[in-house]
């Protein structure tokens, strides 16, 4: 059996006239966390909605354990488990009632529907609160009792659509632990789409979707290799005054993102002290140095940033 | 244990999980289920009151307006306990439950079905509440014909829950629902011959066409043998209309939400 548990090749779609994707191509490895990384906007979800069923297909095939799939195949449902980015709990009923509700729509028998509920509620330490109304609930505990709630049915596949979306740093560490005790021990094959770097770092393997397109597939740090040097951000009032500075004093290329001049070097901490001797003139506000993180290989490969409307300058 | 089941129990796990949901949403929503039954008792003792010296059928000098009137309040609250009910699609549609219903594997015919079935049970529950003041009405209780009442209710409920459902689902905001429900809901009722009995010409043509018209009809041959007076078509064809209307909407219903998706 092939490793690719699902492939989707030339996806396109198009709200009216705009067309949001334009032939997406995908090979998702079983057992793998798979990452959409862009911006939003970039068509990641409507990946995902396609695949969910949510969105009718306008053009491009998927194919699910090497057989094409159709928009309503009921055997691809139920092996398919979907995480929006609001939390699909009903606030008017306990924990238990939503896993209970959740186990009825996938049609599973009384008896296992308890066993399950009782097993994720305690997995998603909310045993103790199973009694509780959803809407008592912080952003964290309705995430855990959502990741419960998808999980109901043991499904194969799971697609996340900006999971941690709203969530604190505790609340974000904490679901990905969730996810990886959720992984071993079973074949569970992860689509997760997000904007955030450090999810995506979680992932095994990335594709950078910009405008409606994959740019690139690669594993994180393979994408950050792309970056493969320091990384000079300089803040200065002028800044493209200063880009032009330092290519005509350095010979220096740079990247213009939010209001900072970026400079991909090979020797940061040896670049800045001749940076700030050199353009004196220039009256540089501050000047650091980072090592390259996937926001940076994103802007290197799409020459736009992650956050929404930003545009990177090459 | 298996965790796949068959299609059947994913078809009827659909239907259970929808209907489930609205029993079990009930006792945090009292307050609006008390606001479709107090609202129709209220419209019917402040009207029914009101005109009650002026009020008169030519024929039928015996029924006062508040007897007249208490069908038709029936209606209004099936009519508002569906309005109430199906509200929240439209935000749940969108970024709620439903979104989770919608990626199961059971049939849309089925997610409709279930809610409609949920949104009934809870209708007629009301129903069978507001029946208590029928005697107050002139409608002894030994008199009425228990098992049309049910039907009619049941089938006026199902065409009602799933054509507010449809609106529910096609529109994007709550507002745009309010809308609908102040335009074409609400004149649907004033036309169903709950007011008064439907006149010759445009309009009594227009209130034929009603289906709301017929579930007035068929719950007032349902509590007086006499029907007050008024002559409407006789029960099985009323029965057919009303069976007719509800698969219709409950068809339109399921077809509206695989239309939205291609959208």
């Amino acid at each position: 059996m092939s490793d690719v548990a699902l492939q989707v090749r030339g996806l396109a779609h198009a709200y009216k006239q705009r067309r949001v994707l334009t032939g997406i191509d995908l090979d998702v490895r079983r057992g793998e966390v798979f990452g959409l990384l862009g911006p939003n906007g970039s068509g990641k979800s409507t990946v995902l909605a396609i695949l969910a069923g949510l969105l009718a297909r306008q053009e491009g095939s998927i194919r699910w354990d090497g057989r094409e799939i159709h928009a309503s195949d009921r055997s691809f449902r139920a092996d398919l488990g979907v995480v929006f980015q609001r939390a699909s709990v009903d606030p008017k009923l306990t924990a238990r009632q939503n896993l209970l509700v959740a186990a009825a729509l996938q049609g599973l028998p009384g008896a296992v529907a308890r066993t399950r509920s009782a097993e994720l509620l305690k997995a998603a330490g909310l045993e103790d609160r199973a009694g509780d109304d959803v809407g008592e609930f912080s952003g964290g505990m309705k995430r855990r009792l959502d990741l419960a709630r998808t999980l109901i049915h043991d499904p194969r596949l799971l697609l996340m659509d900006e999971p941690t979306s709203g969530l604190d740093e505790a609340s974000f560490r904490d679901t990905w632990r969730r996810l990886e005790t959720l992984r071993e021990g079973r074949e569970l094959t992860i689509l997760v789409a997000t904007h955030r770097p450090e999810e995506a770092e979680r992932c095994d393997r990335l594709a950078i979707v910009h405008e409606g397109r994959v740019m690139t597939v690669a594993t994180p740090t393979e994408l950050q290799a792309l970056v493969a040097n320091d990384v000079v951000a300089l803040d200065c009032a002028d800044p493209e005054r200063l880009r032009a500075e330092l290519k005509a004093r350095f010979g220096l290329e740079s990247l213009l993102h939010r209001g900072q001049v970026l400079v991909d070097a090979e020797r940061g901490h040896e670049l800045i002290p001749r940076l700030v001797e050199g353009l004196r003139d220039v009256r540089l506000d501050a000047v650091s140095l980072r090592r390259p993180t996937l926001a940076d290989a994103f802007l290197k490969v799409t020459g736009s940033g992650l956050a929404d409307g930003e545009e990177g300058v090459a | 244990m298996s965790l796949r089941p068959g299609v059947l129990a994913q078809e009827a796990g659909m239907v259970l999980c929808m209907w489930r949901r609205e029993l079990l949403r009930v006792r945090k929503e009292r307050a609006r289920w008390i606001g479709a039954l107090a609202q129709p008792l209220l419209f019917w003792l402040i009207i029914g009151g009101g005109l009650s010296k002026s009020f008169r059928i030519p024929g039928a000098e015996h029924v006062g307006s508040m007897q007249y009137f208490f069908p038709g309040m029936l209606v209004m609250v099936l009519l508002f306990t569906s309005i109430f009910a199906t509200i929240s699609v439209v935000e749940d549609r969108q970024q709620g439950f439903l979104q989770s219903v919608l990626v199961a594997p059971g049939s849309r015919l089925s997610m409709v079905a279930g809610k409609v079935l949920g949104v009934t049970t809870l209708a007629v529950v009301q129903v069978i509440f507001f029946l208590v003041v029928a005697p107050f009405a002139g409608f002894p209780l030994h008199g009425v014909r228990w098992l049309l009442l049910a039907v009619v209710s049941l089938l006026a409920c199902i065409g009602l829950t799933a054509m507010n459902f449809t609106f529910a689902w096609l529109l994007n905001s709550v507002q745009a629902y309010h809308a609908i429900m102040g335009v074409l809901l609400l004149p649907l009722w004033f036309l169903s011959g709950a007011m008064f009995p439907p006149p010759g010409g445009f309009l009594g043509a227009l209130m034929m066409l009603n289906p709301l018209t017929h579930a007035v009809d068929g719950l007032r041959q349902a509590l007086a043998p006499d029907a007050l007076g008024v002559r409407g078509l006789p029960v099985p064809i009323v029965l057919l209309i009303l069976a007719a209307y509800a698969t219709a909407m409950l068809l339109l219903a399921a077809w509206s939400c695989r239309r939205r998706e291609a959208s």
